[in-house]
């Protein structure tokens, strides 16, 4: 795809910097400026070509890129309460609910779906930041106990890519209540000896933090991701003064020994097939595109096939 | 002398007017205000329990935040004997915010851990105001595990605005220090019981409050972030405090009802800091209860009851 890069974009950028673009077919990097053509976008799982930018990657768009020919199975996360505390605030909370499902075409603020990787079997939970901020409510929090439950019955590990605001302050209490249930999970994936990654995204804050997002056996980071407890603008009001360059940034926290590593997403599925076989005991991947295990993972909403067609398209399209 | 809560203002004036009456008959003799002040003083008694019977929840962030109500400090001296403070996270620093170290309740040797928010503008700027640093929790996990391998039941007591948004606190990784916490409460195979005394703010409170039992004072809260702060974000105002202490269900009874707390403890009338040595000993005796309740449950016994606990919350909602 190398020659779009290199030949076409100018005259795309000449043509289209300053007009108004369809929404759907061009994003416009909020990192360098360049206008992306949206498939060469989501074929570079969402990081800009041009300046490495990671811009927001939904859940699904994360496992086709993750798992083996985009293949993957969805876990079937308990339904909670619905508004268990009958939340108001200028609008309903069922109501937010009803715009971010909408919005999103998702039930909730996270993915949970089993696979291979590098023909590895994993588990794997991503968290959705475009649905309320990635909050973590109830759902949230049971997702995040059936992927340990589905990792500890499956003897995998458990990858969880983090992205959130923090809690989900229309479920109050609850909210704040799946810190201790999040880390209930991670204890039982513990005591299996089952590898626990966090990926942590691009923002992970609050209350997240404070639980599964920073328990992990690896720690790792997209780069330049905010990742905090309190958020910088709480902090200067506190404190009064600027803070520095960088601050609660993924490097900045790797520096301080909060992180193992900092890994562009182009590079983490590798990476994470490294690491899990490793841990696993398994003998070295043979890294690469691999096609879809033909066994018992069943297809998920796209199949290998779709994804094949839609990789052409995008050719013949910019052809 | 009472520091009156805005709310409290009728009563203020009551009050004020009864001690007048009583200066001026201590300045002339020959005046009799007996009557009077006592008819005021039945007035003002009936105004604090009509003002105290049904709290609004902003109200009750008021009374749980109220500077004279007892703190962790005050607790410990009172209920607990041979209390020998154990300090530092062994790695960067003592936080004052936090207590905590051995102590006899009723003779039993246990770890007290617990807040402190300091009572004077001194002790409160060492205290932090009772917001935690890393080391706080670091500290609060280091005595966790050392009751856990002497066998000793732990009791926190919670009183804490939140953990402190600071920069050291960020780059010492206050999240990391707050999970840990959290998980060093779920693995000791002692009993661990959390009174929750004043303010329970957000994670800082979390990780010293997942507990086999969580009891909390009849005025205090308990919530995933403070009514300002909800206020500033969900009605871009932090003057809708009152709305959004109402739509968080921080109440003792509230949590009570979500399962989130097992126990209340009554106040007295008027709220903690009018008569702390009543308060100080219902806590007392509420502690010794729920110790009583978990004594001679092994330790398989006690992870698994706050696993299960902590699971099968929220399983129910509030009644509408
Ligand atoms: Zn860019």
């Amino acid at each position: 795809m190398n020659w779009i890069t290199n030949y076409v974009r100018p005259r795309i950028n000449s043509i289209f910097s300053r007009r108004e673009v369809p929404e759907n077919l061009w994003q416009k990097c909020d990192g360098c400026g360049t206008m992306l053509f949206h498939r060469e976008l989501s074929d570079n799982l969402k990081v800009c070509t041009s300046c490495g930018h990671h811009m927001g990657i939904t859940p699904r768009d994360r496992f086709k890129g993750l798992f083996d020919g985009g293949i993957f199975t969805e876990v079937e996360v308990p339904e909670p309460v619905t508004d268990p505390l009958k939340f108001k605030d200028q609008k309903k909370y069922p109501d937010r609910m009803k715009s971010a499902q909408k919005s999103t075409g998702e039930k909730e603020a996270m993915l949970v779906a089993t696979g291979e990787i590098g023909r590895t079997p994993i588990v794997a939970a991503a968290q959705d930041f475009s649905f309320m901020g990635g909050s973590m409510g109830m759902y949230v929090g049971n997702a995040i106990i059936a992927a340990a439950e589905k990792a500890v019955e499956l003897g995998r590990p458990l990858v969880l890519f983090s992205a959130a605001g923090g809690a989900r302050m229309q479920e109050g209490i609850l909210s704040l209540m799946q810190m201790p249930r999040t880390t209930v999970a991670i204890q039982m994936l513990k005591e299996a000896d089952l590898p626990y990654i966090v990926v942590l995204t691009h923002p992970t804050t609050g209350g997240v933090t404070a639980s599964y997002a920073m328990l992990g056996d690896v720690q790792i980071a997209e780069p330049n991701a905010l990742i905090c407890f309190a958020g910088p603008r709480v902090i200067e009001q506190t404190i009064r003064e600027k803070l520095p360059e960088g601050f609660q940034r993924a490097e900045y926290l790797l520096d301080h020994g909060m992180l193992d590593r900092v890994t562009p997403r182009t590079e983490m599925r590798d990476e994470l097939i490294t690491i899990t076989r490793m841990l696993l005991g398994l003998s070295p991947a043979i890294q690469g595109d691999l096609p879809a295990p033909d066994a018992d993972e069943t297809t998920a909403p796209d199949t290998a096939e779709d994804q094949t067609a839609e990789n052409t398209e995008t050719e013949a399209d910019v052809k | 002398m009472t520091q009156y809560l805005d709310f409290e203002k009728p009563l203020a004036e009551i009050e004020g007017k009864a001690e007048e009456l009583r200066a001026l008959a201590r300045a002339n003799e020959e005046m009799d205000v007996a009557d009077e002040a006592a008819a005021l003083d039945t007035k003002a008694a009936q105004l604090l329990e009509d003002l105290y019977k049904d709290l609004t929840p902003w109200r009750k962030c008021q009374v749980a935040r109220h500077p004279e109500r007892p703190h962790c400090r005050d607790y410990i001296d009172a209920l607990f004997t041979e209390y020998t403070p154990l300090a530092g996270d062994r790695n960067f620093a003592d936080d004052h915010a936090v207590m905590g170290g051995l102590a006899r309740f009723n003779d039993q040797p246990v770890m007290v851990i617990g807040h402190e928010k300091g009572s004077d503008t001194k002790s409160r700027i060492e205290r932090n105001f009772g917001m935690a640093r890393p080391e706080g929790y670091r500290k609060a996990i280091r005595l966790m595990q050392m009751a856990d391998k002497f066998g000793l039941p732990v009791v926190t007591l919670v009183d804490t605005p939140g953990a402190y948004p600071g920069k050291g606190a960020e780059e010492r990784g206050q999240s990391e220090a707050i999970a840990r916490a959290t998980e060093a409460c779920l693995q000791i195979r002692v009993p661990l019981i959390s009174v929750v005394i004043g303010e329970g703010g957000s994670g800082g409170a979390v990780a010293f409050a997942t507990a086999n039992r969580v009891a909390m004072l009849e005025h205090s809260i308990y919530s995933v972030i403070s009514p300002e702060g909800c206020a500033s974000i969900l009605w871009k105002d932090a003057e809708k405090m009152r709305e959004a202490a109402e739509a968080l269900r921080l109440t003792a009874q509230n949590l009570k009802e979500l399962g989130v707390a097992d126990t209340i403890i009554p106040e007295p009338k008027g709220g903690a800091h009018r008569d702390r040595p009543e308060t100080i000993a219902a806590v007392g005796a509420a502690i010794e209860t729920l110790l009583k309740e978990l004594d001679g449950k092994d330790g398989d016994a006690l992870v698994q009851d706050r696993r299960k606990k902590f699971l099968d919350m929220g399983s129910k909602g509030l009644a509408a």
